[in-house]
């Protein structure tokens, strides 16, 4: 059969196709968002589904598995600490149908917070751990963890780095099997973690990894390579590769695709056999650790560096000391170009507004396109909420005078921002609650969310409200707005009457993503332009930021071809210098 | 044989994807093997963005480290400078002429280093500038300028046996193919 090249996400949703998959759950998240986009285009064999957040995915995941479905849920590496209460609960429970967890980590933090190393929760959640090195890899191994999941009644943790997710291989395809649902079983024992009942299971399932542990020894996802070397190698992932490529042929390596639980035997016996043994991965010591603890010598993370991505050139450099030279320099400075809101983009406006009373606000920023704007501090999904509470009171203890706002998106505020807001009204803060609702999940490349009317596999369903979950929390006219961001005067309404209020207040900005398809339809052809008699150069629209504003030979300047028609540097000019071009 | 190492640079939105789909066609009906790296957390919001593609007749690594790559393909004329550093002595510099403003710039706090080229030129022996922009305007549509970039890498590189007219056809949409053959002929033919 031909090959055909596909990334590693490409290449997993192939691979739970291939392995049976029925019910596919997620929550959107870089390097991961891929997979289930794909697993969308086997929306005939396979039912999948955004879910308001990684929690949710992965219960929607266990229930299907211990229905009787084979079953996976996706998710970055931090989406899978939101997930891990289901996730501990699958190790014990063991499944029915399958169970495949997808995480995709982020050494480099290429688009995240951290560099977390999930290959922790393996051990720590009772899970098997496969650790794929390319694309094919991705398929195969994923396809196989059905069968595993199922003979070792384990849960599978598929661990995958930005590097394997995001590039391209060759892949040779297969057909799909293993996708009959099996009976569901009444079987309260196994699927009720009642106090008595895990107790019960937990030998069980300490009982099902020594089995597999054995079984890890000859399973095929482990192969060595011995190439008659007195220097060895201990790789798994990505980490192969750049193994492979420095040394090709020159060492013995033994390549771990089941990282969890790990082959003593098979550790063993290729540690004892080197002269001089390497450990290669990214980020944590995770293998090393577990080789040491087996009583061996070895070189790992006292040479390879713990922090950031790996790449062939640093793992070369780490150990054997040859540097391949960055070769020409060119004088002169380049300046930096960093990721910026888009022309058009509803967030502007709101920023716009907001950072103009920053000197008496306290502003809590969250994750999502608006992480490009201006804020005090960010944490984590929903914290742009639950944090202000405890800000507040904070403030309120030194004496503080200013006022707390905090934001999240629209899925940030249906995937953890409403339990936060719920606390808001709860203690009756005196903070205000921005949701900046563009109306989709736009920092990931635009997936649905409970907000709007369209799902993962295309149909349309029903879009809940963010107002009437607003307002059944509690909230009133009083203290909601609802604003369209890109209107100053509104939105500097809505945030002065935010500000002169005591107590909870939400402001909801409503103006879909200038990218939505339909939205680029509406605004093709309108622009502004610049009557460069009028222009004074005093470069207040400039102070937006927008990509189609520039300033050249002492005027504003938009280029049209960028530029929406949102209108929000006519609004800030004094001198009516910017004008409407185009079809409006 | 030893890999090639191929550096793609640009903005988010230059049509970078496009061009290494293409490529990556290309190579494999050369025959090759072939790997490609892309990193696109925030590829849409105007930040720097590269993609990485290797090739030979066994490719292990994805991606490319300093001091690494045969060729850099730079789509806005400062990422090729940022990227320097991931050429190998010896290499080869595409780039077009195309400007665009980043973030400090448009904010004033920067300005763009128009005379950039010059000093590239001075420092790497093997530089090719092609207005890839103002070509493809001129055959029509600047979407296209990334396929002139392409037409002038496969002439760089000698990889003319592979079907590119085919792979053209199937990888853009129908309405755009000659536009694409166009531009692919004019960058080859710089
Ligand atoms: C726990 C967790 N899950 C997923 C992500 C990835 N992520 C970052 S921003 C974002 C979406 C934000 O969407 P929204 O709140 O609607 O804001 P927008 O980008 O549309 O402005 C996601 C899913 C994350 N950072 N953390």
């Amino acid at each position: 059969m031909s090959k055909v090249i596909m990334s590693g996400n490409e290449a997993v949703a192939r691979g739970a196709w291939e392995g049976g998959v029925t019910v596919a759950a997620a929550y959107p998240g870089t390097p991961s968002t891929e997979i289930l986009e794909n697993v969308a285009l086997y929306k005939d064999d396979i039912y999948c589904e955004w879910a308001p957040n990684e929690a949710v995915a992965a219960e929607v995941g266990l229930g299907a598995a211990v229905g009787g479905a084979r079953s996976m849920v996706t998710f970055k590496h931090v989406g899978m600490n939101v997930a891990t209460d289901p996730i501990f609960v699958a190790g014990y429970t063991g499944v029915n149908g399958g169970l495949v967890f997808v995480d995709a980590d982020d050494p480099g933090c290429h688009s995240s917070q951290n560099e977390q190393d999930n290959r922790w929760y393996a051990p720590h959640a009772k899970l098997a751990m496969l650790e794929p090195s390319d694309s094919q890899e991705c398929k195969d191994f994923m396809r196989d963890a059905f069968a595993l999941s199922e003979k070792y009644d384990t849960a599978v943790l598929l661990r995958m780095t930005t590097r394997v997710c995001h590039s391209k291989s060759l892949v040779e395809l297969g057909d799909r099997s293993g996708a009959d649902v099996k009976p569901y079983v009444y079987n309260k024992e196994k699927y009720s973690l009642l106090p008595a009942n895990a107790l019960k299971r937990h030998p069980i399932v300490e009982d099902n990894l020594r089995r597999l542990a054995e079984d890890a020894e000859t399973l095929p996802f482990n192969k060595v390579e011995d190439n008659g070397s007195d220097t060895g190698v201990i790789t798994s992932g990505i980490s192969y590769q750049y193994v492979k490529e420095v040394f090709g042929d020159s060492v013995n390596i033994l390549k771990l695709g089941l990282t969890y639980p790990f082959p003593e035997k098979l550790i063993s016996d290729f540690a004892s056999k080197q002269k001089t043994l390497y450990i290669v991965e990214e980020n944590d010591p995770f293998l090393e650790t577990e080789v040491k603890a087996l009583g061996f010598k070895c070189v790992g993370k006292d040479k390879i560096p713990g922090c950031g991505e790996l790449n062939s050139a640093v793992v070369k450099e780490a150990l054997t000391g040859v540097k391949d030279p960055s070769v020409y320099e060119v004088a002169g400075e380049v300046p930096s170009r960093p990721p910026m809101l888009c022309a058009g983009c509803p967030h502007r406006g709101f920023f716009d507004v907001i950072s103009r009373s920053h000197k008496r606000l306290v502003l809590a920023g969250d994750i999502g396109c608006y992480g490009l704007g201006t804020y005090d501090y960010s944490f984590c999904m929903g914290a742009g909420f639950s944090s202000t509470v405890g800000m507040a009171k904070a403030l309120e203890l030194q004496g503080d005078k200013r006022k707390v706002l905090g934001m999240v998106g629209d899925s940030t505020f249906f995937h953890s921002g409403v339990n936060g807001l719920f606390d808001i009204f709860s203690t009756q803060v005196n903070v205000i609650a921005c949701v900046l609702d563009n109306s989709i999940t736009a920092m990931t490349g635009h997936q649905d969310n409970p907000g709007t009317t369209k799902n993962l596999m295309g149909e349309d369903k029903p879009a809940i409200s963010i107002e009437a979950v607003v307002r059944a929390i509690g909230f009133t006219d009083e203290n909601i707005r609802v604003v369209d961001p890109l209107d100053i005067k509104a939105m500097q309404a809505a945030l002065n009457d935010g500000i002169n209020h005591t107590g909870p207040f939400v402001i909801i900005t409503k103006r879909p993503c200038a990218l939505i398809k339909e939205v680029r339809k509406a605004n093709a052809g309108k622009f502004y332009k610049v009557d460069t008699e009028k222009c004074t150069g005093c470069k207040v629209c400039i102070g937006v930021t927008c990509p189609a504003l520039s300033f050249e030979n002492g005027a504003a300047k938009i280029d049209p071809a960028q530029c929406t028609g949102c209108g929000l540097c006519a609004q800030k000019c004094h001198f009516g210098a910017i004008i409407k071009g185009g079809e409006f | 044989m030893a890999t090639t190492g191929i550096l793609l640079c640009g903005v988010g939105g230059q049509g970078t994807v496009t061009f290494s789909n293409i490529l990556t066609k290309g190579l494999m009906d050369l025959g090759y093997d072939v790997k490609m790296s892309e990193i696109h957390g925030m590829a849409q919001r105007g930040g720097a963005v590269t993609t990485q593609v290797r090739y030979g007749e066994k490719v292990y690594s994805p991606s490319l480290g300093f001091g690494q790559a045969d060729i850099i393909i730079s789509f806005e004329k400062c990422e090729a400078i940022r990227n320097i550093a991931y050429l190998r002595e010896g290499g080869i510099v595409i780039t077009d002429t195309c400007e665009l403003n980043g973030l400090p710039i448009l904010q004033g706090a920067a300005e763009y280093p128009h005379g950039i080229l010059d000093e590239l030129e001075k420092t790497v022996p093997n530089v090719m500038v092609v207005e890839a922009n103002k070509v493809a305007a001129e055959l029509g549509n600047v979407v296209v300028a990334n396929i002139v970039l392409l037409g002038a890498m496969v002439k760089a590189m000698h990889l003319e046996a592979a079907d590119w007219m085919g792979i053209i056809e199937s990888s853009v949409p129908p309405k755009t193919i000659d536009l694409n053959k166009a531009a692919f002929n004019a960058g080859y033919a710089m």
